[in-house]
Formats: C-alpha cells, structure tokens, sequence
C-alpha cells in the first residue's frame, strides 16, 4: 500500500512536470489554434541549454532558468514570425507540418552538437532527500514541483490579471471579435507563442532533471503532451492541468501494481476511453461552427 | 463561333497531349525494370512507387476531407504485420504466392481501420490529427509488447523466397507496389468523380453546411478513411514481404506516416497528380539526404529545411500553383475564378 | 394541415433561456415569417427544427412525425431544408458541383453510380436558370459576389425537392433589385407545392410575402396570425419598442 502511496505522490510530482509543459502547448493551440507538434522538441532544446550552461559555467539548472527563459521566449516569437504567421490558407494542417519541421530541424542540431548519447541535468544537491511520512524524496523533485507551481502560477497571473492576458484570452476565445474590439491578434500571437516556449524552456529544466534525455527524446513526449491536452480539452488550462495530473498518477500507480510496460499503455487507454464518451475532453467545448 | 471552335480545338488538344503523356509513363513505369535491371535503381524504384501509392491512398482522407491524419503509419505496421503472421502461420511457401495474401491484410487493416475511425471521428479536426497520433503510438507498443504475436522489438522474421537471384528479388516487389500504386490512383479518381467524393470535398469545405444538405458526414468520413487504410495496409503488407525483418519502430514508423502527408502536401492536397509528383519528387530527395549525411544528424536539418522552404513558398503545393501559373499565362485578362469545369475535373 | 409543428419547445445556454416554450405551427403551402427583436431566440428555433442543436425540452414534428434529436442530414432526407442567415455556400467546389452536392437518398448505388450525374446536372442547371445565375456555373464558390451567393445556396437547397424550406434572413444584407428577384423566386417555389419558413427583420418584405406571421420575443411565442393583425398586436409593438 505504501508503494502506491508513494507512486501517487511520484505521480503528483512528475504530473506537475507535465501539467507545465502541457500548459504551454494548450495555450498556443488556443491563441492560434495551431497543434504544436514541435513542443517536445523545446522542452528538449531548454533541457539542453541548461545542460550545456551548466557543462561550461556550472549554472545550477534552476539558476539557468533566468538566461534560458528569456532566450527561448525570443526563440518563440521568431519563430511564430517566421514560420507561421506565414500560413494564410489551410493553417491548422499547415502549422503541423511546419512544427513538425522545426522539431525535425532542432532534433539534427541538437544531435550535432551533442552526439545521440543520453545525458541528464545534474545539480550538486541532487541526492539530498528528506523523509515524509516513511518515504524519501529527493530535494530536486521538491524544488522541481515547486518550480513548475510558480510558474504555473505566473501563467495563471498572466491570464487573468494583466490586460495583455485579457487580450491573450480574448483572442483565444474569438478571434475576429478580438480584433474588432482593437487587440493587435498578430502580436499576441506571437507573443503568446513566445510565453508557450519559454514554459518549455523551465518545463526543459525539470524534465531534464528527472529522466536521462537524447535528442530523439521528443517523439514520446510530445505524444504524451498532445494525449494530454486532447484529455483535458484544447485551449484549456485547467484541463490540461488536472489531465496531465491524473495521466501520471494513474500511470505511476500502474507501473506499480501491473507492470512498467503496460504503464505506458495506461495513458492511451484513458485518452481512448475518454474520447469516446467526451469528445472533446474534459473541459473542451463542443466547437460548433458559427451556425 | 470560331472562339468555341478554337476553345475546343485547345481543349481537345489539352486533353490528347494529357493522353499521351500518360500513356508514355505507363510504358516507362512497366518497363522499368527491364531497361534499368541492376538492384540499386530497381530498390529505388520500389521505395518510389510505394510513396506513389502511399501519398494517393492517404489523400483519398487527408486530401479530400481535410482530415489530417498523422497517425497512418499504424496502418502501414498493421498490413505489414498481418501479412508477416498469415505467411508464417498458413506456412505458405514463399515464392509468388504470398502476395495473393495481400488482399486478406488489406482486409485485416480495414477491419482495424472501422474500429479506429469510428473512435477518431467522434472528433472535431484538430483532435482527429492528435487522436491518429495516438493510435500510432498505441500500435507501436503494441507491436513492441505482445512478444509472443510480433516477436517484440526482436523482431518478426518474414519467409522470403530465397531462389530469387539477388539481381532479379526486387523485381516482383517493383510490379506490386506498382500495381497498388495503380489501383490506389484508380480508387481515387473514381471516388473523385462520383457523388461521394464530391461529398467528402464538401467536408472539407464546409462541414456543418455538408450536413444541412444531406450530406451523412460520419458515414463518409468513415468510409474515406477505411479505404485509405486499407490501401496503406497493403502497401505496408508487401514491404514487409520485401524488408523481410519487421522491427516495431520502423515499422510503424512516424517517419514513414510523415513523408506519405508531406508529399501530398507538397504536391497538392485534395488533386490526382499532386501525391505522385509530390511523392517522386521527395522520395529523390530523401534518398539523396540519407546518402549524404545519413550518418551525421545534419540531415534531419536539411530536410526540414527543405519542408519548411517548400511549405511557406508553395502552401498550396505544386500542382495548383503551376496550374494557375499556366492559366495566367494563358489568359492574362481572364480572372482566375473562372474555370470551366472540365479543366478543373482534370487536375 | 400543418407540416411543421413545435410543441413546447425549449432550450437554454447556461444561464440564458433562449428558447421558452415555443409553440407554433406553419400551414402547408403557406409562407410563413417568424420575426422578433433581437435576441428572441428566432435562429436557435431554426438550429432546433433542424437538428443542429439538442434540445432541452418540447418535440418537433414534421407531417405528424416527430423529428426531435435527428441530424440535420437525416431531416434534410425527410424533406426540409434550410438557408443560413450568412448565406454558407461551399466556396472550393463551382456552383454547378455546388448544386450536385445535396443528397436526398444516400443508398450506396444513388453514390456510386455515374449515369444519375448527367441526370442532376441537367436539372441542376436548370435550377441555376430559375435563379437566373446559370451564366457563373463554372465559377467557384468563392469568387461569387453576395448576391449570387444567396441565390446558389436556395438554389442548392431546392435539388433534393425538399417540401419545406426554412430561410434565415433572405433580404439579409441584399439590395432592393435582388430583393424582389429573392422575394419573386419564393412566391414561384411556393406556386409549386413549396412550404416557407422565414425568419426576417425587413419588416416590409415580410408583409408583402407571408400568408401568416409569427412572433418571437423572448423566447416565447407572443403573437400569430396574419400580417395585418400581428402589426397592429399591441403585445408586439410592445416587444419592439421595448427591446
């Protein structure tokens, strides 16, 4: 009993890791309604710069965060600028292919630069783990969670204090209607996707502390991101929280009970089981079009 | 009446150079193998007609309903593994019979593909393209874990026939896939031309009006999408019989589901001839990439450089830009809306 | 003889109440308007009766059959159809494939075969002549200017002989001149046999059109009867002034 006790707090822990780098990709699909197929492939890119920070000047990885958030922040914005505001027709295909291109592109440079081999962000204090109610935890997933609750905190203030955040949600919610009401949608565009990447670039840090990470390691995790805002509903925050949570607990739990291998199963079973009785997530709504 | 007489004259003339031109490429494509004989080009050439085939079967859904799926490498995995286990179980000796074991893993694909679709189409657009995503990832563990089925990531071993000399082996395998190829084309120009195509393009156009006129969205998509997977299936089937080891990964391959949706896209989504072009046109270039840099990662780079390129220059892809490139140059005062129907029927 | 009757029809959005109760019935043969201020609920009773949204209560029927919780295709197979209040037409496909997409009996060989296609495009054109667009047959959707938007789409509706259609604001956004072909084409379709439900803010279009008027405000039905009477009703005049 104590050993699924544990896999749910593991579960809780890990689930925030991925409720922060969900809560980015669900964002850009509901400013843009594009699929950021390329997700995985910045978590990666943050996880890296990290490592290589940490490689040449011993950055503590959560201190790294104050260089690569900003850097991969600029990243977004270029990259939404150069690739996607391009797409006039067809965009929601188009944008898949085009992330899809750019997680391609980032897998080759980063495997250039630093070989297939897998690597992992260390810290100094990474074995330092306290005891809670009989069992260990180490001090880094603390700080990872606690990481990843403040910036899922900065978000949510972002959203629902700030006027750049009422006009991100605007145009999430209408865009054309945003725009008559004066909101630039291109540059909140941008900007919006650029706040999506850099969520990826701390999302990157605690990731990379929690798994060893090779350039390929992408393709899993955007599957998992993606079966994550499917569950929880496109374009919503919450439920990609509270998805992200229950996909990891349940998936920790399994591996405990059944078997790691089927662990992974878990994940698309729930997404499969879900969508056939709610297409459109938990907290997804059935899009109509204007009728 | 001299201007409907020329109109028809060129048309007429359009139509009999189209003729021709296929006409000459049936010829070369059967030929093929005979003018061109060594195992290098006809390997080539197999992996080229197979991205034929793959690009037109995967446009009947992508092209025509706008439904994007990303996830059709399941279905390649799936022919390719139903195909692998009926030889080896049904203890056919491998030759030219195995390959009238193709149709019955079509079959099997599209048996999978009902169940699969019925689920996918339950959403909206944007969701299908992730939900096919995951059923990819779904049959690529299962492939992995039901080790006593597929052999795991050991591997399944696929009987091949061993009397066929190494200079002559490719050759049955170029006409199969050529032969798919043929009929995936086949299937989709008469879909094309029949009143449930033109239902499935108002899908894309238009779903909810589609549904205000009759038009039985879920039936169609479903069916679109069953065909498209068992023609994958198949495709997937022989390759298998061809690659004769079947690896879960490359398998059911990301890679391979991407470039089948890429060449249709780069080619033109929703026309005849854009999957073909697109298909030997990348296929070329693919090859040509591996060759190069296959052993340094820089080749990933180039190729979505070259995607990305292409993508942002010709969104529309090449079929309809060099089509209206074409019009204007024919008739620079007429507006580019107005096409006769027979031309358009065409492309 | 009715051949669309709602009975007691609801529905709500949340905390709005769109649809309160709603009874009324249209007369075969006749043409009927369903006006109201804004916001009274007339579209969402057009997305009920035709199934594009579930209800929450009350029943539809359609020559005393109920047709509540169908899809719009299967009601479209039944025999009514509709018009949008932003005329929607399928802007890839020419207007001549525009008017083949419609499918009254969706039987595997009606879709496969290709001897009907010489059959529907003859009347298909035909059609696009009635409408007096036959001339942009070739030309796509997208390229047609509002007008002969408005045109394809009832155009379009009326291959399948649907026996009632449900028009979403015809004179919307339209000129005088297109106005009265709009209004002349209606009055001939319902000369043949064809029953019309129309929602409508024009109120002179209205008058001069319908046989009977309905009411709307609200949500709840508040007045019926014919035009004369409905435009003096106190109870509307009310409704409008108020609004």
């Amino acid at each position: 009993m104590s050993l699924v006790l544990q896999a749910a707090a593991l579960g809780i822990l890990t689930g925030g890791v991925y409720a922060l780098m969900a809560s980015g990709l669900t964002l850009i699909f509901g400013v843009m309604r594009i699929i950021n197929v390329g997700h995985g492939a910045l978590v990666v890119l943050g996880a890296y710069l990290s490592f290589a920070l940490f490689r040449s000047f011993h950055i503590d990885p959560f201190v790294s965060l104050v260089v690569t958030m900003p850097a991969m922040f600029a990243l977004g914005v270029v990259l939404q600028l150069a690739f996607i505001r391009p797409l006039k027709t067809d965009r929601e295909a188009l944008s898949v292919l085009v992330t899809y291109a750019i997680a391609l592109g980032i897998e080759g440079v980063l495997g250039y630069v630093f070989t297939t081999n897998y690597v992992e962000l260390r810290a100094w204090y990474e074995t330092a783990s306290f005891a809670i109610f009989g069992f260990h935890i180490t001090y880094v997933y603390v700080f990872g969670f606690l990481l990843c609750l403040a910036i899922l905190g900065a978000l949510f203030l972002l959203l629902y204090r700030t006027t750049f955040g009422g006009a991100i949600r605007a145009t999430m919610l209408n865009r054309t209607a945003a725009q008559l009401i004066g909101i630039d949608v291109d540059r909140v565009s941008a900007l919006a996707f650029g706040v999506g990447v850099a969520t990826a670039a701390a999302g990157g840090v605690v990731f990379g502390i929690t798994n060893a990470f090779n350039p390929g390691s992408h393709y899993d995790l955007i599957s998992r991101l993606l079966t994550i805002i499917v569950l929880g509903g496109l374009g919503s925050l919450r439920g990609a929280i509270i998805a992200a949570l229950i996909m990891l607990v349940t998936e920790d739990i399994t591996a405990v009970l059944i078997s790691p291998v089927w662990a992974n199963f878990v994940f698309f079973v729930i997404l499969v089981a879900v969508l056939i009785v709610r297409p459109q997530g938990l907290y997804g709504v059935r899009v109509r079009d204007r009728i | 009446m001299t201007d409907a007489w020329t109109l028809g004259l060129r048309i007429g003339r359009g139509a009999a150079l189209k003729a021709l031109g296929l006409v000459v490429l049936a010829v070369f494509a059967l030929i093929l193998p005979v003018i061109a004989p060594d195992p290098a080009t006809t390997n080539i050439a197999v992996f080229t007609v197979m991205y034929v085939g793959l690009a037109t079967a995967w446009n009947i859904m992508g092209g025509y309903t706008g439904y994007i799926s990303l996830g059709h490498a399941a279905f390649f995995g799936i022919g390719a593994y139903a195909f692998g286990l009926l030889v080896i179980h049904l203890n056919i000796t491998p030759g030219y019979a195995p390959f009238l074991l193709v149709p019955v893993a079509g079959v099997l694909t599209a048996v999978f593909a009902v169940g699969i679709g019925w689920i996918a189409l339950r959403t909206r657009a944007a969701t299908f393209v992730i939900v096919t995503i995951a059923f990819m990832f779904i049959v690529q563990l299962l492939a992995e874990n039901l080790v006593k089925l597929t052999g795991g990531g050991a591997g399944l071993s696929v009987p091949y026939p061993h009397d066929w000399g190494g200079d002559f082996f490719n050759t049955p395998f170029y006409y199969a896939m050529l032969a798919l190829a043929v009929i995936a084309l086949a299937a989709s120009w008469w879909i094309r031309r029949s009143k449930f195509g033109l239902g499935l393009l108002a899908i894309r156009d238009d779903e909810d009006k589609a549904l205000a006129v009759g038009v039985p969205t879920r039936a169609f998509k479903l069916t679109a999408f069953v065909i498209s997977a068992a023609l994958v299936g198949m495709i997937g089937a022989v390759y298998g019989y061809y690659v004769t080891y079947l690896y879960p990964q490359f398998v059911v391959d990301p890679l391979i589901g991407i470039s089948m949706v890429l060449m249709t896209f780069l080619g033109g989504l929703g026309t005849l001839s854009g999957p073909v072009i697109g298909a030997v046109l990348l296929e070329r270039a693919q090859l040509e990439f591996a060759y190069r840099f296959g052993a340094s990662r820089l080749y990933l780079v180039l190729f979505s450089a070259v995607f990305l390129v292409v993508i942002l220059i010709l969104p529309r892809g090449i079929v309809p830009s060099v089509a209206d490139l074409v019009r204007r140059w024919r008739r620079p005062a007429a507006s580019d809306a107005t096409t006769p129907a027979e031309q358009r029927v065409a492309s | 003889m009715s051949l669309l009757e709602v009975d007691d029809l609801s529905k709500r959005f949340g905390g709005v109440v769109a649809v309160d109760s709603c009874s009324l019935s249209v007369p075969a043969g006749s043409i009927t308007g369903l006006i109201g201020p804004n916001g009274s609920g007339k579209t969402t009773v057009f997305n009920l009766v035709t199934g594009f949204i579930p209800r929450d209560g009350g029943d539809v029927r359609f020559k005393a059959r109920s047709i509540a919780g169908l899809g719009p295709d299967r009601i479209y197979g039944l025999g009514i159809g509709r018009t949008f209040q932003l005329a929607r037409i399928f802007p890839r496909l020419t207007a001549l494939e525009n008017m083949l997409v419609p499918v009254r009996r969706a039987g595997l060989r009606a879709l496969l075969s290709h001897g009907q296609w010489g059959h529907e495009k003859a009347r298909a054109m035909e059609m696009l002549e009635f409408m007096d667009i036959s001339r942009v047959a070739g030309t796509l959707g997208g390229a047609l200017s509002y007008g002969q938007r408005k045109l394809l789409e009832l155009a379009a509706v009326m291959m399948a002989r649907p026996e009632l259609v449900l028009l979403d604001e015809p004179a919307g956004g339209v000129n005088p001149v297109l106005l009265e072909r709009i209004a002349e084409h209606i009055r001939q379709l319902n000369g043949q046999g064809v029953t019309f439900l129309l929602v409508e803010h024009n109120m002179s279009f209205v008058m001069n059109l319908c046989h009977e008027v309905v009411v709307l405000h609200q949500g709840r039905v508040i007045a019926k009867g014919k035009p004369r009477e409905v435009r003096e009703d106190p109870a509307v005049l009310d409704a409008y002034l108020g609004a």
